[in-house]
């Protein structure tokens, strides 16, 4: 064989294999590297030849992994040269050497287009081939006309077409609206006719883009793909040179059936049979043969077929076939079979309900999880993580623990963080959950993020029967000689918290836990922090003696840990206990045992999300699940698909928050405490602090509650809650002292408000504690809990005189949705004096009406009257809820058309960017969830409604905007359940208004608020 | 979409580099040493699909090379282990017997037989005779124009005798 033809190149090549090691490959680089820029340099003496040689020599080096930053020019200007040789040579070193970011690539854009539009078809096929390989957004603008005028030229060849074809399907990539003109569609369709399989290849290519991003327009091109595939599977239809080890076309087959699956349904009956005999054809026809590449190349056919018949579902019969040949597959010696088998089967899960059938799997698929192919035992994982069930999960957990002694560290993460969240969602008894999560630490201490210790804490803390035991197994690991730290810091948290429970065991005197954390104290940092957890719950609960004595030893220490160099945060912290142990009886009130934690998602869950994203979860499958999704809003008779594990995780979130009542005024204090030590936040309602504090990492919680008093000091003799009750309005009241000081002369007019109550009101619908009504005398705030279907607020009611206010009358009228207590109202408040009165809230049932405050005193002479709203609106009984796509698609499907589902179309808004829309969605407590809808200018959110009535409904709110006008948008929103069906459908407007909150709050907070009434 | 290709002998060594996707020079040096510690240390009765950083890279070992193409997540595995075997036997029937040196010497071959199969990352050409017409055609342009050339010069030099 020839060599390259070009002896410098040869030469250069040899020359460079030759060298012994990586050192002499280098000096020789170098030394041509320098030959060539001296040779650029003087570019007039350099024949057309010697450029061409150069450019090549560069193109070489460049792949050797050596950076070449000149010559990058004279690589372009070949594209301009009149001779195909020199001009073949730039274009391919410029679309190798350049992307379509490089500055030099925009020289160059004339001189390509002036080669595609010339008559020259050589040059033609160089420069789209040069466009569809790096071409960027500034080609899509200047040479998308072209190079669709060129595609559907009856006058040029095939090889020109089918090189426009992909060239256009990559300026489409780069902006869509190259594509967007009006009939492109029939010429697309005409496309499809085409009889050159090389051109109907690119061109399918490019059709399954154009569908993956609007399949609205291209209706009358589902026919044509039917066609296609006829032509090929059934037909044979194709020249010789375009089968391939006899399969006719299979990449063709596939493309037609990946285009097909971005179509929601067929509709037509005669093209659907049609579509259903070839799909048929291909499950049954294809058997396993021996010669690899017949194999690999039918069984890509197959694939795709599975796929679309997954898509198109509704056949049950060859559905039951999918799963038996998904059976045999996973059971194959052949690797890529096998992975494939279980790729499709996790995908099989998501769109339909199989999980029965491919239970009876589960023993092969935990044997893949063994496979010596780390991509087998990936999709295992998957596969395991994706069809657990309350029924099999102690099985598969069990399976996940004993693997992950043995896993390769890239998986182990993974695998904890799966094992944990299966572990939560399908608990049959909590027990076992936290032996899962302690066996987990145990084993895998690196690997299990703080995130699922911080879990089980929450759990433990929430289940009261649950205590005892967790206390007791976190005392049994302690005695293991070496444990991982993360251990320590778990059974230190919850031995802090409950060893008192254990306290007529053995070994489970406080003294001698302390003295067992005490001694893992060296091995971690920040133990210290935890021992305080555990000292002061002990001090607590044993007021005696030997308590006093712990404490003592530890802050004996702690002069000593403060001169020692084990770090800045222990000697801060034993700085800190040694101050606190000073701090007598205040020390009771900081020493509080932890309150519950609000019940929230499990942040594991959202944690594996985004993992998932990360690692593109987003299978075709989901991907086609969301186009299905989007295409629920026109069709929304969808099938639901299976519900099991959804429903089942949402209880999990659900069942704790019962129990969890009638907690909060035990709570109160603590949570409070909570509230002082960040009055800065701008949003300061109680709740959203614990939100704040439970997801902190706990080490912070405990070092926020600790430090400011630790430094400051309790404040004196001002009990926490008192001291809380200001706080929310310290800031205001500053304002008004001033303010109260100026003139209180003129009682003869009527009192006028300060500021707009209307205004006042809208915002304190978005947040829970600030300022209701304030005039010259009065200042009535109000902070709020919201707690499920129940709030209680607090109405903090102020007289800025010196002069004491009178006849004090407040009535609350309710809306007959609302249960309103509103404790008695003194008739007669202090001079300068503030008293509280608390309110209990009960949701009934979802309304929009809105409970007043009747509200009336006299100063002087003057008799106030006021009738004031009261923030307890609809949006206050929602809790965030992070959904992910195969909860919510199920969901969304579920619930079909009015009632249930409503859209309307919102015009007029004030323009609104995304992230804003987002922030308001998040303070009406709607989780958006981001990445479940494929458009980016669309948003979804997620959110459950609590009332007595429907109990938790899960609501799903869907908005489109349309970036090129913001002041329009379209909302869908979705809620519902079983039991909500009745109410809703004879009050059209009450569950499903409170989803259009956010398309009004879209328009302008107060218009929404306005809504609201 | 195939995102790249890549020809790596088990040496390691880079043969031809075709990337469809925007990656800077940096990225696509990083992306070169990631994969190859992760495909050339594979044994040989594994699957041909590695999973990568959110994409699926799809290989195959011929001989002492290594070709592969990364592609999403949701892309079909084996109609890309079958381009990889259409562009190896597309270059064995161009090279008569491909192997890794005809592919050394004659790396700038490999890069406009591959523009006649893929372009965006999309197959273009399933006919192995298709192909092989247009890139003999490419040649006899290259070969004509340097004829042209040398009779040029031969009238050069013979008029400047």
């Amino acid at each position: 064989m020839a060599l390259s033809g070009m002896r410098g190149l040869s030469v250069f090549i040899s020359d460079v294999r030759n060298c012994r090691n990586k050192e002499q490959e280098r000096l020789r680089v170098d030394k041509e590297l320098g030959n060539i820029r001296t040779r650029f340099k003087n570019e007039k003496g350099l024949t057309p030849y010697e450029k061409k040689k150069y450019v090549w020599k560069m193109l070489y080096i460049y792949m050797l992994g050596y950076d070449v930053d000149f010559g990058h020019m004279e690589a372009v200007s070949l594209i301009s040269a009149p001779k195909y040789p020199e001009k073949q040579v730039g274009y391919i070193v410029t679309s190798c050497l350049l992307n379509e970011n490089h500055d030099f690539l925009r020289l160059a854009i004339n001189a390509v287009r002036n080669d595609i539009i010339g008559r020259n078809e050589t040059f033609q096929c160089l420069a789209l081939t040069l466009v569809g390989n790096i071409g960027g957004r500034e080609f899509a603008e200047s040479l998308a006309p072209d190079v669709q005028k060129l595609l559907i030229s009856s006058s040029c060849r095939p090889l020109v077409r089918k090189k426009a074809a992909l060239c256009l399907l990559r300026l489409f990539r780069k902006n869509s609206d190259v594509v967007n003109v009006d009939g492109w569609s029939d010429r697309m369709a005409q496309l499809l006719d085409e009889r050159d399989i090389g051109v109907l290849t690119s061109s399918m290519s490019l059709f399954v883009a154009l569908v993956s991003n609007n399949h609205e327009a291209y209706w009358s091109c589902l026919p044509k793909c039917v066609k296609v595939l006829e032509r090929l599977a059934r037909n044979q239809d194709v020249p010789q040179e375009y089968t391939y080890y006899g399969i006719p076309s299979p990449w063709l087959q596939v493309k037609t059936m990946r285009a097909l699956q971005y179509f929601p349904t067929v509709e037509d009956p005669s093209t659907r049979r049609a579509l259903f005999e070839v799909l048929q054809r291909i499950l049954m026809g294809t058997d396993v043969v021996k010669n690899v590449n017949k194999n690999n190349a039918s069984h890509a056919v197959l694939f795709e077929a599975l796929a679309l018949v997954m898509h198109l579902d509704s056949e049950k019969e060859m559905m039951s076939q999918c799963v038996a040949l998904l059976g045999k597959f996973i059971a194959v010696r052949e690797p890529n079979i096998r992975y494939l088998g279980l790729e499709n089967m996790t995908r099989m899960l998501m769109v339909t309900d199989v999980h029965e059938i491919i239970k009876r799997h589960q023993a092969q698929i935990i044997t893949s999880l063994k496979d010596p192919d780390i991509s087998i035992r990936r999709r295992s994982l998957d596969l395991l993580y994706g069809m657990c069930d309350v029924s099999n999960a102690k099985d598969i957990v069990e399976e996940l623990l004993q693997y992950l002694g043995t896993a390769d560290f890239a998986m182990r993460e993974e695998l904890a963080l799966k094992a944990a969240i299966l572990a939560e969602k399908f608990a049959p008894d909590l027990s076992w959950y936290v032996d899962v999560i302690l066996q987990l630490i145990d084993k895998a201490g690196d690997f299990v993020s703080d995130d699922i210790w911080f879990r089980v804490v929450q759990f433990v803390t929430n289940n009261e029967d649950l205590q005892p035991y967790a206390a007791l197994k976190a005392r049994e690991y302690l005695d293991k000689p070496a444990i991982h730290e993360t251990m320590v810091k778990v059974s230190a948290y919850l031995l802090g918290e409950y060893s008192h429970l254990l306290a007529r065991r053995p070994g489970c005197s406080p003294k001698e836990i302390f003295s067992i954390i005490h001694e893992k104290l060296p091995t971690v940092s920040y133990v210290y922090l935890l021992d305080y957890a555990f000292i002061h719950n002990t001090n607590n609960r044993y007021s005696s003696f030997n308590v006093c004595k712990d404490f003592d030893a530890l802050t004996a220490t702690g002069p000593r840990i403060a001169e020692s160099n084990l770090g800045s945060i222990p000697q801060q912290r034993a700085v800190e206990y040694f101050a606190l142990s000073r701090k007598g009886a205040a020390l009771m009130d900081i020493l509080a045992e932890m309150p519950k934690f609000p019940e929230r998602q499990s942040s594991l869950i959202k944690k594996a999300e985004d993992t998932d994203a990360d690692t593109a979860e987003l299978s075709a499958i989901k991907m086609r699940t969301q186009q299905q999704a989007s295409n629920a809003l026109v069709v929304t008779d969808q099938r639901p698909a299976n519900g099991a594990p959804q429903v089942s995780q949402l209880a999990m979130v659900m069942v704790p928050s019962m129990n969890d009542v009638d907690h909060a005024s035990v709570d109160q204090p603590v949570t409070q405490a909570n509230g002082t030590l960040s009055v800065v936040d701008p949003q300061p309602s109680a709740q959203d602090h614990a939100h704040v504090r439970s997801a902190a990492p706990a080490a912070d919680i405990l070092g926020d509650l600790l430090s400011p008093l630790a430094i400051e000091g309790p404040p004196g003799g001002s009990a926490p809650s008192e001291q809380n009750s200001v706080s929310g309005h310290e800031g205001t009241l500053g304002v008004d002292d001033a303010l109260a000081l100026a003139p209180v002369g003129d009682h003869e007019h009527t009192v006028q408000p300060i500021g707009d109550i209307a205004e006042r009101f809208h915002a304190l619908c978005l947040k829970d504690s600030g300022v209701l009504y304030e005039d010259p005398y009065v200042q009535i705030g109000i902070k709020a809990e919201w707690r499920s279907h129940q709030g209680r607020l607090v109405l903090f009611l102020g007289n800025k005189n010196t002069a004491p206010l009178e006849s004090v009358h407040a009535v609350i009228l309710p809306p007959s949705h609302l249960k309103l207590d509103l404790s008695p109202v003194p008739e007669i408040v202090p001079p300068r004096a503030q008293v509280q009165i608390p309110l209990e809230v009960v949701n009934l049932r979802p309304s929009r009406d809105v409970a007043v405050l009747d509200f009336s005193y006299k100063f002087g002479t003057s008799l106030v009257n006021n009738r004031l709203r009261l923030p307890a609106v609809l949006n206050k009984f929602l809790q965030p809820i992070q959904v992910s796509a195969e909860e919510f698609f199920p969901q969304w499907r579920l619930l079909t058309g009015p009632p249930l589902k409503l859209q309307e179309v919102v015009r007029g808004v004030r323009p609104m960017s995304l992230g804003e829309m987002a922030n308001l969605f998040n303070s009406l407590r709607l989780m958006v969830c981001p990445g479940l809808d494929p458009n980016a200018s669309n948003l979804v959110a997620s959110t459950t409604f609590y009332s007595e009535s429907t109990r938790a409904m899960l609501c799903l709110v869907r908005i489109e905007t349309d970036p090129a006008d913001r002041t329009q948008l379209r909302m869908t929103v979705a809620s519902g359940d079983a039991t909500l069906t009745i109410p809703t459908a004879a009050k059209p407007s009450a569950p499903v208004a409170q989803p259009t909150t956010p398309a009004i709050a879209a328009s302008d907070p107060g218009a929404m608020l306005a809504g609201l009434l | 979409m195939i995102h790249f290709v890549l020809l790596i002998s088990r040496q390691g060594k880079v043969r031809l580099t075709k990337w469809y996707s925007p990656y800077s020079q940096k990225e696509r040096s990083k992306v070169i040493r990631e994969l190859s510690g992760m495909i050339l240390t594979r044994g040989p009765k594994l699957s041909n699909f590695v999973e990568w950083r959110g994409f699926k890279v799809v290989y195959k070992r011929y001989a002492s090379l290594y070709f592969c193409m990364c592609i999403n997540q949701e892309d079909n595995e084996l109609e890309i282990l079958e381009i990889i075997h259409h562009f190896v036997e597309i270059l064995d029937r161009y090279f008569g017997s491909v192997c890794e040196l005809d592919l050394i010497f004659n790396f700038h071959k490999a890069y406009y037989i591959l523009d006649e199969i893929l372009i965006a990352g999309e197959l273009q050409e399933s006919s192995k005779k298709t192909v092989a017409r247009l890139v003999s055609a490419q040649d006899s342009l290259v070969d004509a124009a340097k004829e042209e050339a040398n009779s040029i010069s031969n009238i050069i030099a013979q008029a400047t005798k």
